[in-house]
């Protein structure tokens, strides 16, 4: 893309995510005067069982007795200064709840995101290059029933085989408890724990990405310009990595973007299962508590992560492909 | 018709699929009379293995039947699958047909209101949903049917978008036939073929879904479900493998059934598609 456009395009695509996360915002406000029951109970976390001093105290500060439209922009601004509220049974800000349990969910779902691509990609070209062979056939067979299988439940399977069965693998925390590790031992410890967990996250995305490689690459080889590369004598391994592969990963970029949402998604269930200290367990921990505050805390907060996500991937695919229209 | 079953036929893993989603329906609506009484009541020792004291594939840790949990179980997924498809199926396609129909501003705008729905955290959204109208089959329903119209709503308005101008219809248009009457009789049944083939992959996820949330224990309290079989077994599963093995195997093969069948039905629909696919596998 010129790079003289390129301000222009982030600007819309800017605007386009700060409509998005506006939207969610009013969402989450919806969801709380949607509930059944009093929104200040909802918001305090407690049906019913709230002290009545704390929740006239919510209402207050919710402006609960004024028109809907007043209480949304008290709600909005609140939001958008990152005051997304307390949670009354941890005893501190949700914001802060969050913010404590982010990098162990950035861990996790960065690692799964990199298994799956780099092993989903090399995958993908093998069958590829392979078509109608057994090797091609095989990964066909494991895409299907990654496609079919719960994700909660592969985690499980990894468990009882290699922690149960094997004892090879830690099943559950972020580090060993009890123990003091220092420098490269503490390294290797999460790396450790981090295994199964990711292994699990990544074994779906895998799947995808191993399909997806495999249709685009078939698809880009047939084309023109592959065949003008081969006629003017390029090796054929440089072919299929700088003519077909480049060009077939522009839908895997795209995918990836698509698939952030899931991604965030199957955290929750996979933190849950190894009892990772993400905040796909905090939702979990908010869920068994019916801590609404943080559970709204935790969609507004992955939300974002998304949109973010989002931004990049497009940014990304304008960088990469010249032909990308910068008007969208 | 016997066109259709012939190219259905042809795709082997189609017909596998569809014996083993017939299997899972028989069992389902035979489960009380294969496993009288109610699944909840206990049958026996706690933690019995597979293959002893009767119980086919173990009990629970209260003595429950893990197999008069899965057949009762069944029921809850097939049903939840369906009834939230379709529900899913009615909101993508009245707003997928909008946009394609009339295009412009009404186009424009259900597509942003769709892109928002693909953008947020599905499962996130979902489990929100749940939790605050609080855990009942009707709230699970509900928030799967939310989370899951969207792919819907862009399959039907693609369609429509190259339906409405092919000549069928602006001869009916010059007939006087009302819009509703146009979309309704001549321009759906035109494209049915690809919502049919969707909705058996969307009942596949449905289920997926369902389960997720019962493992989460978001599922209805009265409920047997597989999901909530192996979000009881998780903690014991050191003690006994077999109360998280069987509920997931029968997930499995429900859910790849459904995605078999729905390759096949794509196949028998779309012939020219199938031959391409044929042609580069």
């Amino acid at each position: 893309m010129d790079p003289s456009r390129l301000p222009g395009f982030l600007l819309r695509r800017g605007v386009k995510a700060a409509i998005v996360i506006l939207a969610i915002v009013v969402c989450n406000f919806l969801l709380i005067h949607a509930a059944p029951g009093d929104p200040a109970s909802v918001i305090a976390g407690q049906s019913g069982a709230a002290d009545e001093r704390f929740l006239a105290q919510l209402r207050r500060q919710f402006g609960l007795d004024q028109p809907l439209h007043v209480q949304l922009w008290i709600y909005l601004k609140g939001v958008l200064t990152l005051d997304l509220g307390f949670s009354h049974r941890q005893q501190l800000p949700v914001w802060t709840l969050i913010r404590e349990r982010l990098p162990a969910t950035l861990l996790l779902t960065g690692a799964a995101f990199a298994f799956a691509v780099a092993a989903g990609v090399t995958l993908g070209t093998l069958a590829a290059r392979r078509v109608g062979t057994w090797a091609d056939s095989i990964i066909t067979v494991i895409a299907l029933t990654f496609y079919a299988t719960p994700l909660f439940w592969v985690g499980l399977m990894l468990v009882l085989f290699f922690s149960v069965w094997l004892e090879w693998l830690p099943s559950f925390g972020m580090a060993t408890v009890g123990v003091e590790l220092h420098g490269i031992d503490a390294v290797l410890d999460v790396a450790k724990h981090l295994l199964l967990p990711a292994l699990t996250l990544g074994l779906f995305y895998l799947a995808v990405y191993a399909r997806l490689t495999r249709a685009t690459m078939l698809e880009v080889a047939d084309q023109d310009f592959v065949k003008t590369a081969r006629a003017k004598g390029v090796p054929e391994g440089q072919v299929v990595r700088r003519h077909i592969l480049r060009n077939a990963l522009l839908p895997v970029i795209t995918f990836a973007g698509i698939q952030a949402g899931q991604l965030i998604g199957g955290s929750i269930l996979v933190e849950t299962v190894f009892a990772w200290p993400g905040i796909g367990r905090l939702a979990f921990d908010a869920l068994l508590a019916r801590d609404y505050a943080v559970l709204l805390g935790v969609f507004f907060c992955t939300s974002v992560m998304v949109v973010g996500f989002n931004l990049v991937t497009d940014l990304l695919y304008a960088v990469v492909d010249p032909r990308v229209e910068v008007e969208g | 018709m016997s066109d259709f079953w012939r190219r259905f036929r042809r795709n082997r893993g189609a017909v596998v699929g569809l014996v083993i989603l017939a299997l899972v329906i028989a069992v389902a609506a035979f489960a009380s009379l294969l496993f009288p009484g109610s699944p909840w009541d206990m049958a026996t020792a706690p933690f019995v293995p597979p293959g002893e004291e009767g119980m086919l594939l173990g009990s629970d840790s209260l003595g429950r039947d893990v197999a008069a949990g899965i057949a009762h179980g069944a029921r809850i997924s097939l049903m939840v699958g369906a009834v939230s498809t379709a529900a899913a199926l009615c909101i993508g396609v009245t707003l997928g047909a909008i946009a394609g129909y009339l295009g412009g501003v009404a186009d424009d705008a259900v597509m942003r209101f769709t892109e928002f729905f693909q953008t947020i955290p599905s499962f996130v959204f979902a489990i929100l949903l749940v939790a605050i109208f609080t855990p009942t089959i009707g709230s699970v329903v509900f928030a799967i049917a939310v989370v899951s119209w969207p792919p819907v709503a862009r399959v039907v308005r693609a369609e429509f978008l190259s339906l409405r101008s092919r000549e069928f219809v602006q001869a009916a248009e010059v007939l006087g036939k009302s819009r509703i009457a146009i979309v309704v009789t001549d321009i759906l049944p035109n494209a049915l073929s690809p919502i049919v083939v969707l909705s058996s992959l969307m009942v596949a996820s449905a289920i997926l879904l369902e389960s997720a949330l019962s493992f989460l224990g978001l599922g209805d309290p009265n409920l047997m479900t597989w999901g909530f079989l192996i979000g009881s077994g998780r903690s014991v599963i050191r003690l006994a493998w077999w109360m998280s093995v069987f509920p997931g195997l029968a997930i499995f093969l429900t859910v790849l059934a459904l995605n078999l069948v729905g390759e096949g039905l794509s196949d028998a629909l779309n012939p020219r598609l199938a031959r391409q696919r044929g042609g580069a596998a």
